[in-house]
């Protein structure tokens, strides 16, 4: 009788679902708790909790939330690195017999969440971040379209980097690779929370996700300034644009196949079971059709900041503008053609993977062009190397050896030799990290002044830049070499001792980029202790070419005092080479939107929803569900949601920066 | 573009601006349907529903596959009916932002349908040598 009330008030929680047992786990724990409690005692004693909770997790500011977002980012990146250093040590000490220090079960776990982790919860946080940040202040805009909805989207992806972050210590991960694949992601196969966290951390994070793609998107089909048409929107912009429509395009199918699993799990359908009917060969080719338009997710917006950024270091105008455009639209539509290339060895035929195969070369027509383009504009340029730029140069060279490993592989016959080989873990990697990572690099070195205020330190920026670059050469060339012989990806130990001597290398590496992390976390502490020696007061220390830059640094609440009015590409640039004159007088009363908690709420709610669902703990699943539909419904009746900020408050801020300019000599 | 000629804020879709809600139509903004668009609407859906399920449901048509076919037809009808009747949609709402949307969608949707069907069949053809087998002797 009492077993049975405890089975129904704790589902399936047990005193065994800690893992006591196993050290690694248990010394993290220790770790992450004495470092959570000095945290949060250093936010108590330093009274931060009321200025944390107005000014920024209730705030509904697009920079502020972008700023959240990359913040989030940057944390999640040290735990999937942690991961990755340690599958590095495994994979480096396991040979002749030794097992390495991770079992099975946890190795399993840990390359799972290195994936899972580096994709959603590093990679479209930064993205999601940079957008949010740069996007309205780009298009001269106060905020983005649906102010609330942008708050909620960040929150509803915390919620779920939470959820991924409590399978560490409650239960256990997913042990299936990162995109959980069936059948092994059944119930007959994988019984426990593993997968069911995988499920609902991506499904909440995905509502966040999928909103802010239509929240972005609809702030620039809406809200860019007067006379900015689409063929003048700064190319970030564009590829802003791009990526929200693949966003809201692609989500949905994941949406739907990660419910299709979970009613196979959770009530006895036979979606992609082996037996009653189900087809596992169609959870594959229903993921891949929002994976592949994902990696483009991911990679656009890294194309757009390279763009800004080498215009703006090179002195010139983009080159070739028109053809950028064209090949982000073409991208667009052709990621959506492609997606059999991932699996091409289960057995499609070979019309089939002809087809694909051909298509996906293809696609790498519109991505040269875009190389040509950035060199075309450095070509006679007057090159700054500032770190942006060189970012963007070396994603230039690194991304160009991803990119013809990536037409190697989208060759059918090749891919079986090819598929499943850490050859594609050293491709993906290569586009990735010299691709998306490389380039939120080059956007944070870029934009940190304008979020701030002051320049990002040049020395330590220096090394990091080199620690990552050697680290990731060193780290990654010896993946392709194993690959090529016909390593698989995902084993834990092996049998040829010949192979060492390549992991080791590969293991040195990422101790390189661990260097190359280290550093910019030193370049971030360095650059905020000397903030007053690195201060910019212009607004415009790149010498910009696009409208962020005609605001102050860091932007009023409002971005402008009046809407700038555009007449060219470049927008900025036009206004400075015709000196146009900054307005000083006439400021008016802004209409802005008021902050609010309701985002939060309804993202803890659906945290607690999701680990009720994940424990079977169902009376809570119950109770949450109807507390987030409540408090979403309530939010609906709160009609306090706008404030004007006084003319007067716009009048001091602005002629403060009037001041500030005449002091600089601008 | 909308945010000019409206004079709407930065909370355009937040804040109910109810004074300027009406002035939506012509300038390329939402368009909005009247009482009379939801009755057809309405009665439209009811027409275009209650065969599929009385099909379903009595099981006069002996083949299956016919059954299913007709209930996909009324269901494509119904999508297109609610487009027009609930969403309001038409070539010139928003600037035709609508249509451009609607025509990606249907582009995006057709590939992947038509894609997955095309790539499960040969899957199925070349993978699941047993499926033809299994079936005819009764399934599991």
């Amino acid at each position: 009788m009492s077993d049975d009330l405890i089975k129904t008030i704790f589902g399936r929680l047990t005193l065994e679902s800690f893992p006591i047992h196993e050290p690694i786990l248990v010394g993290t724990f220790i770790m992450v708790a004495i470092g959570g409690a000095a945290v949060l005692g250093a936010l108590t004693y330093f009274k931060l909790w009321g200025y944390l909770w107005k000014e920024w997790f209730t705030s509904v500011d697009h920079k502020k939330i972008g700023i959240m977002y990359i913040v989030l980012a940057l944390i999640m990146f040290l735990r999937g690195f942690a991961d990755a250093l340690m599958m590095r040590a495994q994979q480096a000490m396991a040979f002749g017999g030794s097992e390495g220090f991770l079992p099975a079960h946890h190795y399993d776990q840990v390359f799972t969440a290195h994936g899972v982790i580096m994709i959603f919860f590093v990679a479209m946080p930064f993205v999601t971040g940079l957008m949010n940040y740069v996007v309205p202040l780009q298009i001269g805009a106060r905020d983005v379209s649906f102010p609330f909805l942008n708050n909620f989207s960040f929150w509803m992806t915390v919620s779920g980097a939470v959820t991924v972050m409590m399978s560490l210590f409650v239960g256990e991960f997913a042990r299936t690779g990162w995109l959980a694949m069936a059948p092994l992601s059944g119930l007959d196969y994988s019984p426990d929370v593993g997968v069911d966290y995988y499920i609902w951390a991506l499904q909440i994070a995905g509502v966040g996700t999928l909103l802010s793609g239509v929240n972005l998107l609809a702030t620039i089909i809406k809200m860019r300034a007067p006379g900015m048409s689409l063929m003048q929107m700064p190319i970030f912009t564009w590829s802003a644009l791009v990526t929200n429509v693949l966003i809201v395009a692609a989500f949905p199918v994941l949406t739907a196949v990660l419910a299709m699993l979970s009613l196979d799990r959770y009530i006895g359908t036979n979606f992609f079971t082996n037996t009653g009917g189900g087809n596992p060969m169609m959870y594959v080719n229903m993921i891949w059709i929002w994976g592949h338009p994902e990696v483009y997710i991911l990679i656009l917006p890294a194309f757009g900041v390279f763009s800004e950024v080498v215009s703006t270091f090179s002195g010139k105008r983009l080159f070739g503008y028109t053809s950028m455009v064209y090949a982000l639209i073409v991208i667009c539509i052709l990621s959506y053609l492609v997606w059999l290339h991932h699996f091409f060895t289960m057995g499609s035929g070979a019309s089939v993977n002809s087809f694909f195969g051909i298509t996906t070369m293809i696609i790498s027509i519109p991505t040269g062009a875009k190389i040509f383009n950035w060199l075309f504009t450095m070509y006679r340029g007057r090159i700054r190397f500032e770190l942006p730029m060189m970012w963007a140069v070396a994603f230039m060279l690194t991304f160009v050896v991803g990119g013809m490993t990536g037409v190697m592989l989208a060759v059918p016959p090749a891919d079986f030799q090819f598929h499943n080989s850490l050859f594609l873990i050293a491709h993906f990697h290569n586009v990735i990290i010299g691709g998306v990572l490389f380039g939120m690099f080059a956007g944070v070195n870029y934009w940190w002044p304008k979020a701030f205020g002051f320049k990002l330190d040049r020395f330590w920026g220096t090394i990091s830049f080199w620690c990552w670059v050697v680290g990731f050469w060193v780290a990654f060339t010896p993946l392709y070499v194993l690959g090529l012989m016909g390593v698989t990806r995902r084993l834990r130990a092996f049998e040829d001792p010949s192979l060492q001597i390549w992991f080791v290398i590969a293991a040195i590496g990422a101790l390189i980029i661990a260097a190359g992390i280290g550093a910019m976390l030193m370049q971030f502490y360095v650059s905020i202790r000397d903030r007053e020696k690195l201060r910019d007061v212009t607004g415009d220390p790149w010498n910009g070419r696009t409208l962020e830059w005609a605001t102050s640094s860091p932007p009023p609440a409002y971005n402008f005092a009046f809407t700038p009015v555009v007449h060219d590409l470049d927008a900025w640039h036009d206004m400075k080479s015709k000196k146009a004159e900054r307005p000083t007088t006439g400021f008016r009363a802004i209409h802005m939107p008021k902050n609010t908690g309701a985002g939060i709420i309804l993202a803890g709610l659906s945290t607690v929803f999701g680990v009720a669902m994940i424990w079977y703990i169902w009376w809570l699943a119950a109770l949450s569900f109807v507390a987030l539909i409540a408090t979403a419904i309530g939010h609906t009746f709160n009609y306090d949601r706008d404030f004007h900020i006084p003319a007067e408050d716009v009048v001091n801020s602005e002629d403060a920066r009037t001041r500030a300019l005449q002091s600089a000599g601008v | 573009m909308s945010a000019e000629t409206h004079g709407h804020g930065p909370n355009h879709g937040q804040g109910h601006d109810h004074a300027h809600h009406d002035a939506h139509d012509h300038h390329g903004g939402a368009a909005h349907g009247s009482r009379r668009e939801y009755w057809i609407g309405f009665i439209l859906s009811v027409l275009l529903t209650a065969p599929a399920f009385a099909l379903v449901m009595t099981g006069i048509i002996p083949d299956p596959r016919v059954t299913a076919g007709i209930v996909i037809a009324l269901a494509l009808v119904q999508i297109v009916v609610h487009m027009i009747y609930f969403l309001h949609m038409n070539t010139k709402s928003e600037n035709g932002w609508t249509m451009l949307a609607l025509i990606f969608t249907a582009i995006i949707v057709l590939i992947v349908i038509a894609g997955s069907l095309w790539v499960m069949y040969h899957m199925n053809l070349n993978m699941m040598p047993g499926m033809q087998m299994e079936q005819s002797s009764g399934g599991m």
